[in-house]
């Protein structure tokens, strides 16, 4: 299975899907202009998430059998735990959005992009510090904040190397060519503000000035729930709605719905992550802000779904065919599901039961993993051979990515969604003892560790493909992309 | 979109909203609240002389707080207690009362946790003040709970080999679990201070606005 490059003329809204050859032409300066800094970016990504895959697997093991590797201080569960979000998130999925979504914004901007320099230190920076932070976060370091565990002598590290990288993709953005601004590029550019300054805003409440007593627990919230909301998932959006019309040939179904998406997205997200304190000593109107803005996320997921949903129907073989296609709507649909599951979680009700369980563990990987991470996937099998001018060595190890993922997420999130609700229901129904609680949740949890080894299959053969994709030996395409002609997929 | 100003704008407000309309805010309406009095005066004041909650905690229990920071439990217990009926906090016997913001004034790091794979902590040295059981329950889980999925904390004792005397301040521990003859466990500091954390997070007073209400 090859990737499908799109040569057919296409409709044309924005320079994306120009079949203008110039406009073409173009685009392959701007790949070979940023190809060393988003290999750069992308192999990092790769190590993180091997990293982290292995933490996951021990963290997973030791929930149901804590015995496993037991009398090592080092790697005592709340230890790996925290050091496996922490690869994933600081790791992977940060070093997976410069890769892909500079690279987006560079190609939206329709200029070469300079400087690259800057991004191969900042990039450096911010390896090395998220590194000592997880070598920091095992040796007893780390701060039991959710979501911000790094060691506070990490932070300036990551804030200087941040500070350069957004400030590089903010400078494409302001030398950008052309007057149409993208809806990839409002996510982007909107993400690239935001996440600085729920970082910084963070930190300072509550490591470096802790703010008193809980307000430091709604700082918490506001900060992790944003990095899903404000970070994540715009990058994983923007590079949706730039993927799907880009493979697919055609423009996104409505401009306006976008529009709406972006909005309403940009509004109520950022109010929502107080639902993670429901019941909790904060006062009750504060939470009641929460639940309604959950609840009307309702509207951007549903907007966004519609949008994605028209502009991809009528073309799902295609969509089967292309390896970055298939990701992408994989991860659009989780995205429409984990949304509305989150919304439904809001409520006092639902939370009631879901709060305090691994239920929460398992919304979180279905958004992390299932929406945001194969998308990430996708825009890589998309972006790779534009770099590289190269194929896909394999398109059996594509093959077993694809469905190792796709089946390994889908146990772990019915596994802890199952198990998590029946937890709740125990935990809530004071005769039962809670120790029946835990031993309750043991099988749930034992999926999950299968899951977990199908995953890591899953991420051997990624790896394995992009490294022998990097290999200088492997066959290479001359030229510009547009001297590319379009193949059979093999699949 | 074609309006940049209007998009910075919006990007720029969004978040400044939420930030002042869910921490600001709560940072000045309840960011400076002080101990106070189990009750108050009619006027609405701490009454003089009697004892401020909460307490402080100290010394070798605040060092157990680091302890518990660093080897993560809060990925597996909360501390706050919810009201009665909302969830089942109080009938499991987690607080006689909802667990409010005053609570938890004077701790530096505030850790309510996400997690209940385990009990709630808020009042554990309310309900649990033995040293002995703890310190099982720290060296294995096992000892006084079987089937938990705590971790075992063994690397925060210290096994040695009986001397003339037995150690004053060895572990009881059960056959099944001893690391065997002639080796005693020895709790470590850290040990000692979590357990004196442990012992430390009690929520057995009143508070002006959340009574004990005495069944
Ligand atoms: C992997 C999850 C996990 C971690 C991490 C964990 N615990 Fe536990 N803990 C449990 C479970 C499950 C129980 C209930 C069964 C039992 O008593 O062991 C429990 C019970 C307890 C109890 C007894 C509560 C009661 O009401 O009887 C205390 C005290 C405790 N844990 C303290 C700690 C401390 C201190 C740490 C960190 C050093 C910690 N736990 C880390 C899962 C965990």
């Amino acid at each position: 299975m090859s990737i499908a490059v799109q040569t057919a003329p296409a409709p044309s809204t924005g320079p994306y899907t120009s079949g203008d050859e110039h406009v073409r032409t173009e685009l392959s300066k701007i790949d070979r202009s940023m190809r060393g800094a988003a290999i750069f970016f992308l192999i990092s990504s790769i190590f993180w998430l091997m990293a982290g895959t292995i933490l996951a697997l021990i963290a997973a093991i030791k929930a149901h059998s804590p015995d496993f590797l037991g009398a090592y201080e080092f790697l005592t569960f709340g230890r790996v735990r925290s050091a496996h979000l922490n690869a994933m998130v600081f790791g992977w999925s940060n070093n997976a959005i410069f890769a892909v979504a500079l690279w987006i914004m560079a190609r939206l901007c329709r200029n070469e992009v300079r400087h690259n320099g800057m991004l191969y230190i900042a990039g450096s920076i911010w390896n090395i510090a998220a590194t000592i932070g997880i070598v920091g976060i095992l040796a007893g370091h780390g701060t039991s904040i959710e979501w911000l565990e790094m060691p506070k002598y990490v932070t300036p590290l990551l804030a200087l190397s941040y500070a350069l990288i957004g400030a590089w993709g903010i400078m494409a953005f302001r030398f950008r060519k052309g007057e149409h601004v993208y809806v990839s590029q409002w996510f982007f550019l909107a993400a690239l503000f935001w996440f600085p300054w729920l970082y910084t805003v963070a930190q300072i409440m509550i490591v470096f000035i802790p703010a008193r007593g809980t307000v430091q627990a709604i700082t918490n919230w506001w900060f992790a729930h944003n990095v899903l909301g404000l970070w994540f998932t715009p990058m994983a959006l923007g590079a949706a709605y730039y993927l799907i019309p880009k493979v697919l040939g055609k423009p996104i179904h409505s401009y306006y719905l976008s529009v709406l998406a972006f909005w309403s997205l940009a509004l109520f997200y950022n109010w929502a992550g107080v639902h993670h304190l429901i019941g909790g000593p904060i006062p009750v109107w504060l939470i009641s802000a929460g639940i309604v803005a959950s609840v009307m996320m309702v509207i951007p997921v549903v907007v966004t779904a519609i949008n994605h949903h028209m502009t991809v129907v009528g073309s799902f073989g295609a969509v089967w065919r292309s390896p970055t296609l298939r990701f992408v709507v994989f991860g659009a649909m989780s995205y429409t599901l984990t949304s509305l599951i989150g919304s439904a979680m809001a409520l006092r009700s639902v939370n009631e039961v879901t709060h305090f369980t691994h239920f929460t563990v398992g919304h979180a990987h279905h958004g992390v993993y299932a929406f945001f991470t194969m998308i990430m996937f996708g825009a890589i099998y998309f972006m790779m051979p534009r770099l590289l001018q190269r194929e896909w060595p394999s398109a059996t190890l594509i093959h077993l990515h694809f469905w190792f993922c796709a089946v390994g997420i889908g146990i772990m999130v019915v596994g802890l969604h199952v198990g998590g609700w029946i937890q709740g229901m125990m935990m809530n129904d004071p005769d039962i003892a809670f120790i029946d609680t835990v031993r309750a949740t043991v099988p749930w949890l034992q999926s999950r560790s299968v899951s977990g080894l199908f995953l890591t299959l899953g991420h051997i053969a990624f790896a394995i493909n992009v490294f022998w994709m990097l290999l200088p030996a492997n066959r290479k395409v001359e030229g510009p992309t547009l001297l590319e002609r379009r193949k059979e997929a093999e699949a | 979109m074609n309006n940049l100003p209007l998009l910075f704008l919006g990007i720029f407000f969004t978040l400044a909203f939420s930030w002042t309309g869910l921490i600001l805010t709560s940072q000045i309406q309840f960011g400076k609240l002080v101990q106070t009095t189990e009750v108050l005066d009619e006027e609405g004041n701490p009454i003089e002389g009697d004892p401020l909650y909460p307490e402080q905690i100290v010394g070798l229990a605040q060092q157990g707080k680091q302890v518990y920071l660093d080897l993560g439990c809060i990925y597996c217990h909360s501390q706050q207690v919810r009201r009665p009926g909302f969830g089942a906090d109080t009938e499991r016997g987690w607080g006689e009362r909802q667990s409010v913001p005053r609570d938890y004034i004077l701790q530096d790091r505030v850790v309510l946790g996400t997690m209940r794979t385990g009990p709630d902590l808020m009042t554990i040295g309310d309900r649990n003040p033995s040293d002995d059981w703890h310190h099982q329950h720290f060296y294995n889980p096992q000892i006084t709970s079987p089937g938990s999925t705590m971790p075992p904390y063994a690397f925060l004792y210290r096994v040695q080999e009986v001397g003339v005397e037995p150690h004053p301040r060895a572990v009881q521990i059960p056959e099944a679990f001893h690391p065997g003859e002639g080796l005693e466990v020895i709790p470590t500091r850290r040990a000692d201070a979590l357990v004196a954390y442990m012992k430390s997070l009690r929520m057995g007073y009143s508070l002006p606005e959340a009574p004990i209400i005495e069944q």
